[in-house]
């Protein structure tokens, strides 16, 4: 949940009155609230925390720190299912939802 | 230097390795102060590949491992009732109560949801009126901006199903009260780079002053912590106690302002206690008085909550760097991410976790 993963933003939409996108990090799509980044438009890149993005990135370095992420495993870790995760960490059955 | 290899860049890392190893001539004692940092560090072995005489310890920046257990006891309470649909980070869902957790309420049919985004537990409580929808915003300044924005949204649009149960925590009293603890090692800190992306760095001259201590702004990425370590060295061997920004292609001086505006608005400052640690002056926010219908502590009857704390669990004192992990005489027996009896052993960016994760075998064989 610490993480903050660049990503770049693909469209953009309003939703209640907040500005909102749909932001690509490295093939994962998720919709993030770009309240704090005004100026951001479609092809920025952006540093997402907890579905918020919070600073505008120079493209080589959002690109840079993506690649890492991936080759560490931390996309999956952020963006994959976290409730199958924490009961892997268990070592018990995934609570029926 | 098995490590280095698995560095993004090699040569870089070696570069900025070979520096530190040349300008190391006294011992130093480095806090790097986010867990996500920590976790960085133990992964890829840094602290192995440093001059011996330098020595990193581990501090309380991660938000799961400070959130107090009365917190998490109320987060359980409100998340066992029937009326209720709980929402919450994933890593929250292990991190010990006193008596259980919310991996277990959730088992026994109680309705515990992750998210990804607290906006997406606005939405859940938009689709089921007939239910209260609460949702666990806990974290540094780096997470307070989505919390702030979800509460404002919910008065905005009137959503009066919806609350947040909020604990949020702030770096720079931290860095204080670490200071100016008697039993204090610490000579130079790492700061935590989001939450600076957020705040800015303006807090900072005036700590790195008082305590006589270089600061420098540091990323996660293992060459972000290579030169946020490099400059502390380099100030440290050189007597000057500064601010450095290490980190700028994320952090600009300011911060964020549009984030520190809505946070100035939705939240106001609170004394907190942090799990292990004690109750900081000051350190955390709590929702100000305009948004206070929203808070879940307000809304549901969960004071007089009795805690009871692990008597085994140290994490107190790996929290202020006074013991390592493995110095705990139950990590990695009794104490495992399966059957954590701290929450440093839940979070990826919990240091007994990180510990266990990395260097489970060479730590824990040679302790015993
Ligand atoms: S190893 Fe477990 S019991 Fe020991 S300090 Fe860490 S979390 Fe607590």
């Amino acid at each position: 949940m610490c993480l903050a993963v660049p990503g770049k933003v693909v469209t953009t939409h309003d939703a209640d009155g907040a500005p909102m996108a749909e932001v690509d990090f490295g093939g994962v799509r998720k919709e993030v609230c770009l309240q704090y980044v005004p100026d951001v438009a479609v092809g920025d890149y952006v540093i997402v925390h907890v579905g918020f993005a919070i600073q505008q990135l120079d493209e080589e370095s959002a690109r840079e720190t993506l690649a890492n992420f991936e080759n560490l495993g931390l996309l999956e870790e952020e963006f994959g299912d976290q409730m199958a995760q924490a009961a892997r960490q268990a070592g018990i059955e995934e609570p029926r939802r | 230097m098995k490590y280095l290899d698995e560095f993004s860049d090699p040569d870089l890392a070696r570069r900025l390795l070979d520096q530190i190893h040349q300008v190391t001539e006294h011992s130093w004692a480095i806090m790097e102060v986010c867990g996500g940092q920590t976790h960085s560090i133990i992964r890829h072995g840094i602290d192995q590949l440093l001059p011996d005489g330098i020595e990193m310890i581990h501090g309380p920046g991660c938000p799961v491992c400070v959130t107090p257990l009365e917190v998490i006891d109320k987060a359980l309470a409100i998340a066992a009732r029937d009326d209720v649909v709980f929402c919450s980070f994933g890593d929250m869902l292990r991190v010990p109560g006193s008596a259980e957790d919310l991996f277990r309420i959730k088992s026994r049919g109680g309705d515990v949801r992750l998210v990804y985004s607290p906006l997406d537990a606005l939405e859940i409580a938009k689709q089921n009126p007939d239910k209260e929808v609460v949702f666990f915003g806990i974290g540094f300044e780096t997470t307070a901006p989505a919390n702030a924005m979800t509460v404002y949204q919910a008065r905005k649009l009137g959503i009066r199903n919806f609350s947040l149960l909020v604990s949020h925590v702030l770096v720079p009293p931290a860095v204080a009260a670490i200071m100016e603890s008697p039993t204090c090692r610490v000579q130079g800190f790492l700061a935590a780079g989001h939450v600076c992306s957020v705040m800015g760095t303006r807090e900072y001259p005036d700590l790195a002053e008082r305590y006589r201590v270089p600061i420098v702004v540091t990323g996660f990425e293992p060459l972000d912590i290579l030169e946020g370590i490099r400059r502390t060295v380099l100030q440290l061997e050189g007597g000057r106690h500064e601010l450095e920004n290490a980190y700028p292609r994320a952090v600009p001086a300011e911060g964020n302002p549009a984030a520190r505006e809505m946070l100035q608005d939705v939240f106001e400052p609170a004394d907190r206690a942090w799990r292990g640690i004690g109750t900081i002056p000051q350190s955390g926010w709590r929702l100000a008085e305009a948004y206070r219908e929203f808070d879940a502590e307000h809304r549901f009857d969960v004071d007089g909550i009795r805690t009871d704390e692990s008597a085994v669990c140290r994490s107190g004192e790996v929290l202020q760097g006074l013991i390592k992990p493995h110095e705990c005489p139950a990590f990695g027996l009794e104490c495992t991410p399966r059957n954590p009896l701290g929450a440093t052993m839940v979070s990826s960016e919990g240091a007994c976790a990180a510990y266990f994760q990395y260097r489970r075998l060479d730590l824990a064989g040679a302790q015993r």
